[in-house]
């Protein structure tokens, strides 16, 4: 029976709840969909290993290593293995189509990387030929490739138009992988390199470097780094995780704004919920003074009211979440280039239900306070 | 009660006063009332004579500035808030002059709220407030929700609710105030069998001489102060 009442009394203005419910359910969806767009953001920094580290040149990632490093790495404590690459930048077809694109040692890089799942004989052609490329699962359905097409790329940092037979497609362990990128061998350019502009030949990006265990990370960048002290080119060794933050770290003024009117749009919520909880209540007095009279204490007075808050910032709210979905789905097919991963997270829904609740609780609060201070005699005087 | 005779209802030496401001307004001044058992009282008097205040004092709605008032072996003067509370739920049925009821619920509903305070089952419930709706002879309309009842029809559906836990004293303030004369006729005689039949003791404010004159007994409020009706004024208000 209080059920009922609470569900009655919370549709008894019905245009006035079904426009909180929506506004609530917007609130929602514009909080989830920025979180979303954050966490996004960070997508590559959870996903990376804190096994492996970075190594490049100390003064900026544009400017490159020499190749002979790599040996050096190798016998320094705590190296398991090295791989190296370098960023292709080459664009297919148009420059709008934007997708990483690494030129790797093959056989170091995949084995550094057991996140990226790709089938043994996929995996064996691409080591086989040297003009060969793997792409990630959700590249490859972009632009319709399949096994065995030849891709051409158009080099920004290595001018001319590059032809790569697709030998694989790698799918992600897990949700976090990013699959939209694209690895080639990087001996094929080099050896071009040579051919054409030796003096860019047999020089490396990055080094990723594979370590024994998290623990050594900091020990060993420090020892990397040291070896090549006072060289030519002195190189700066970070975990993978901070070197995904140092691009990030650009943005994150950004992100924090972001974040911070995802909070904003929900206090704006509460206030809104929380007139119309004080509004209907308000015009009510005279009945709760009515429950009273009849003997009703606080208690129930106080759940008659936290029942429709809760009703009405609950029901926009598990409208906002579902919307989430389909929504994050449209925004990711509209940018999705720029975010590899742009998936709706679990924490994104908890946080979401949990704003619902707390804007529900806290709407609750001023009228169930007003309801209960307020003596019998003066309530029921409204009425008569 | 041990004594048959002896009053329910045992005022003395009450006073009340309201503040508004710093202005302290005295409502009643020593005010000593007996009411006894299956009594039907009528309390008249002119306007703002403290006729509500007084009603809402022996209802337990409100707090005394002095004296006591004694309703069967309980001294509601000396209760807290919640203990008032849980008296009231159980003591005391409330008639008022416009109804009162909730919109949303239907008349069975209405009848059935105070029973949620009760241990009754569902069941029960139900079984009680149709029976209450019954003596008031509106079994049905049950389902209609108070906006598509005549104001007698409320008024009567608001008597169910205040027997429908079986209080032993009736308060009502003005019940007929805002009927006309057959339905406000029809509510006083449900009243008077109240008080006969069932032996509730019955206490009605009104202004209406003709629904004084349905009561046993009358008692006439003027500016707080309480005196038996004097026959000159009575006729007077005729
Ligand atoms: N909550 C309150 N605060 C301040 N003054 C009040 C309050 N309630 C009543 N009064 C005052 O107390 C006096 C008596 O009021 P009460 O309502 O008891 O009169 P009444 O006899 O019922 O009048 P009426 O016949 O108009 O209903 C009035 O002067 C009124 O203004
Ligand atoms: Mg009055």
């Amino acid at each position: 029976m209080l059920l009922k009442l609470v569900l009655r009394n919370s549709f008894r203005h019905r245009l006035r709840s079904l426009l909180t419910v929506a506004g609530m359910g917007v609130a929602v969806l514009a909080f989830a969909l920025l979180r979303t767009v954050v966490s996004a953001w960070y997508a590559g920094v959870e996903a990376s290993s804190a096994n492996r580290l970075v190594t490049r040149n100390s003064i900026s990632l544009v400017f490159p290593l020499p190749l002979s490093y790599r040996d050096k790495i190798r016998q320094i404590d705590g190296v398991k293995k090295v791989s190296y690459g370098n960023w292709f930048g080459g664009y297919y077809i148009d420059r709008k189509n934007f997708f990483a694109n690494f030129a790797v040692e093959p056989e170091s890089y995949l084995s550094l990387y057991p996140e990226y799942l790709l089938p043994d004989s996929q995996r064996t052609a691409f080591y086989r030929d040297r003009k060969s490329c793997v792409a990630g699962r959700k590249l490859a359905r972009r632009f319709g490739w399949k096994i065995g097409d030849t891709i051409t790329l158009t080099g920004t940092i290595f001018p001319g138009n590059w032809d790569f037979v697709l030998r694989g497609i790698y799918r992600g362990r897990d949700d976090t992988i990013d699959e939209n990128q694209f690895f080639l061998h990087w001996d094929y350019i080099n050896e071009t390199l040579k051919k054409t502009v030796p003096r860019r030949a047999d020089q490396v990006g990055f080094y990723v470097v594979g370590i024994a265990a998290p623990e050594l990370a900091a020990k060993t960048a420090e020892a990397i780094d040291r070896a090549f002290k006072n060289s030519r080119a002195e190189t700066l060794t970070e975990t993978e995780k901070a070197f995904q933050l140092s691009f990030v770290s650009m943005s994150e003024a950004i992100l924090t704004a972001i974040r911070l009117v995802s909070f904003v749009v929900i206090v704006i919520i509460l206030v809104v919920v929380a007139n119309t909880m004080v509004m209907s209540v308000r015009e009510r007095a005279g009945e709760y003074a009515v429950f009273k009279t009849l003997g009703f204490g606080s208690f129930y007075l106080a759940a008659l009211i936290l029942g429709e808050s809760l009703l009405i910032a609950g029901l926009g709210g598990a409208a906002g979440i579902v919307l989430t979905f389909p929504a994050a789905k449209a925004f990711a097919a509209a940018v999705g280039n720029w975010f590899p991963v742009f998936k709706v997270e679990a924490l994104t829904v908890y946080l979401a239900v949990a704003a619902a609740l707390v804007v529900g609780i806290v709407a609750a609060v001023v009228p169930i306070w007003r309801v209960v201070s307020v003596r019998v005699v003066e309530g029921l005087g409204r009425i008569e | 009660m041990n004594k048959k005779n002896s009053s329910l209802v045992q005022i003395r030496n009450l006073y009340k006063s309201y503040r508004r401001g710093n202005q302290i307004i005295p409502v009643l001044d020593n005010i000593g009332l007996d009411i006894k058992e299956a009594e039907f009282l009528a309390l008249m008097g002119p306007s703002g004579s403290g006729k509500s205040t007084l009603l809402n004092l022996i209802a337990g709605l409100d707090q005394v500035d002095r004296g006591t008032i004694k309703i069967g072996r309980v001294e509601i003067t000396s209760l807290s808030e919640t203990e008032l509370a849980e008296w009231r739920a159980s003591n005391v049925g409330f008639i008022f002059q416009f109804y009162n009821l909730i919109p949303v619920l239907t008349a069975l509903e209405n009848v059935e709220l105070p029973l949620l305070l009760t241990g009754l089952s569902r069941k029960e419930r139900r079984r009680h407030a149709a029976l209450a709706l019954e003596l008031v002879s509106l079994q049905d309309r049950m389902d209609h929700h108070p906006r598509q009842l005549s104001g007698g029809q409320q008024q009567r559906v608001a008597i169910a609710r205040a027997v429908v836990t079986d209080p032993t004293i009736l308060v009502a303030d003005e019940p007929t105030g805002d009927l006309d004369r057959t339905s406000a006729e029809e509510v006083l005689q449900l009243m008077e069998r109240l008080s006969v039949d069932l032996g509730k003791t019955v206490i009605m404010v009104t202004h209406d001489p003709r629904a004084a004159k349905k009561a046993r007994t009358m008692r006439y409020l003027d500016k707080g102060v309480l005196t038996d009706a004097p026959e000159i004024s009575f006729t007077e208000f005729l």
